[in-house]
């Protein structure tokens, strides 16, 4: 039993980065019907945004400008970085969007899709160009404190990026429902050829759905960085794959879905880890979500969308 | 004149769908313009809802202002122009509150917008004991109902309505029309396109009959009724 448990927290956190990512994908593809390809690059970005802003916060704090004790100064570090991070990355989608795909809102789904394909080279290489080859250290944000609940270690990180993750998908459910901004996205993801007759600026959508996935993804690259510190450029190519198939499981603009499902992907690599060679976890995760899919090809929810995309 | 078409003219791809046509509204008019299957009616209304691009040399002008220099949401937005679409194209994952809330995206006025729901709901009652449900589960009336309670709800100034009559009911299609005469009554002008040529000559007070994208024919609705022409085509003999 504690073996099971100790594995579940586990997945918990390895799920949550799939989730923080899987959620931007299926809202852009519920939104725009696009596959955003660069967003495991973005997620990449968010992660270096966060490094460099918290590595500056931290540099300021030594200055002994603001003289806080150090749990405080770490968490506050914490916290900002999130915030700040989460805001600037919004604006490297949004501006992934007005550049890259604006242009191509009426073209082939195709060149859309070769075009994030394409933006993520960019940002990968670019990163690489500008930062040079050399790994980057995410500092250590939370000095990490291990708690054993009857043979289950839980460490506070786990539990701060399993809290964020869940919070944030909560809230941007939420929004999505209740906000007005909210609705003019679901009413996109039906039938957006008539969204600007009810005086909704669709450009305006577009920019906010690649804004919040965007910023979510950054919160997930700063959690990834507290947890597993290395960064490198490359780092959200992989990540980026699995948490779009996690976008299509949950069901298509599906933010709930995209959680649950980045939540069930972290759960069957990590048992899929533990029982077998950690060789084979890819094969048999993506096997596994392979018979899932057999049998529930929209996901998991998932909005319904109009046949009459045309006027 | 409210609304002025000059030489409007729009393509898709090679196919040219209206060669130039010109056309008045005033305020206040119930004006219909009446033609086949693929006459190219609903091109002329997207055309006024900047849905789709217009040729070099088209001139739409309202209220004195190029109309062409808005988008599309803000025609709705700014000039009060709203457009219940061929099809009625609502949002059938949403509820019907959602639908009407949607409508009122651009709009500020906190107590004009509950004023405006208020009479959408007592112009359709039918939609107020609906208002929770989602608007695909609504029958082929009621979802009319609650087009045309979009419309009403996102712009006041003019209604453009393609084919209101379509799918509906010979009974319903009168409830709908009744409500339509309410809705100009109270100020609002409104240019619709059907395919019922004849439901849409006794409605309107104007009309223009639209033959493969060039205007015909057009004159005072009870002289179109009788023109012999008009009989043969559109009206049955």
């Amino acid at each position: 039993m504690a073996f099971f448990l100790q594995n579940l927290v586990n997945a918990l956190q390895w799920g949550s980065f799939y989730a923080l990512i899987a959620i931007g994908y299926s809202m852009v593809y519920g939104v725009l019907f696009l596959f955003n390809f660069a967003h495991g690059d973005i997620f990449m970005v968010g992660a270096y945004i966060g490094f460099f802003v918290s590595t500056g916060l931290l540099a300021l704090a030594s200055t002994g400008v603001v003289a806080l004790p150090e749990g405080v100064t770490l968490a506050l570090v914490l916290v900002l970085t999130l915030i700040i991070s989460m805001i600037l990355n919004s604006f490297v989608g949004m501006l992934v969007e007005r550049i890259g795909y604006r242009p191509l809102r009426n073209a082939p789904r195709a060149s859309a899709a070769i075009t994030g394909l394409m933006i993520g080279i960019i940002l990968e290489t670019g990163n690489l160009a500008i930062l040079g080859p050399q790994r980057r250290l995410f500092p250590d944000l939370i000095p990490t404190q291990t708690i054993t609940v009857a043979g289950v270690s839980i460490t506070n990180k786990k539990m701060l990026i399993v809290g964020i993750s869940i919070l944030l998908t909560v809230a941007l459910h939420q929004f999505v429902q209740r906000s007005k901004w909210g609705m003019a996205m679901r009413a996109m993801a039906y039938d957006y050829v008539v969204v600007p007759l009810m005086g909704i600026p669709v450009n305006t959508v577009a920019l906010m759905t690649f804004g919040l996935g965007s910023a979510l993804a950054a919160a997930g690259g700063i959690l990834y960085g507290t947890a597993y510190p290395v960064l490198d450029p490359n780092m959200g190519i992989l990540f980026g794959w699995k948490a779009f198939v996690a976008a299509i499981l949950g069901g298509r603009g599906s933010i709930l879905g995209a959680g649950v499902a980045g939540f069930l992907l972290g759960f069957i690599e990590i048992f899929v880890a533990t029982i077998f060679p950690s060789t084979m976890r890819n094969l048999i995760a993506f096997s596994i979500i392979m018979i899932i899919l057999t049998f529930r090809p929209h996901g998991f929810f998932g909005e319904p969308y109009s046949a009459r995309l045309r006027l | 004149m409210l609304l002025t078409i000059e030489n409007l003219r729009v393509s898709y791809g090679n196919i040219k769908a209206l060669h130039g046509i010109s056309f008045q509204v005033d305020e206040g008019e119930i004006v219909c313009i009446i033609g086949a299957n693929g006459a190219g009616k609903s091109t002329t209304l997207r055309a006024i809802s900047r849905l789709i691009p217009v040729e070099p040399g088209s001139k739409i002008t309202f209220d004195g202002k190029n109309l062409l220099d808005y988008p599309a949401d803000k025609v709705v937005a700014e000039l009060g122009i709203s457009h219940v679409p061929e099809g009625r194209r609502l949002f059938e994952n949403l509820t019907v509150m959602e639908n009407l809330r949607l409508a009122a995206f651009a709009r500020k006025d906190t107590a004009g917008i509950a004023r405006d729901m208020e009479r959408v709901f007592s112009i359709f009652p039918r939609l107020k004991e609906r208002i929770n449900q989602k608007a695909g589960t609504l029958s082929g009336g009621e979802q009319q109902m609650l087009a045309v309670g979009r419309a009403l709800v996102s712009a006041r100034r003019v209604m453009l309505l393609d084919e209101p009559s379509m799918g509906l009911a010979p009974l319903l299609m009168m409830d709908v029309f009744k409500a339509l005469k309410d809705i100009n009554k109270e100020g609002t002008t409104i240019l619709l396109v059907e395919q019922n040529a004849r439901m849409a000559l006794q409605f309107a007070q104007r009309g223009y009959v639209l033959e493969t994208g060039n205007l015909v024919l057009e004159g005072k609705s009870e002289d179109l009724l009788n023109n012999p022409d008009v009989k043969k085509a559109y009206l049955g003999g």
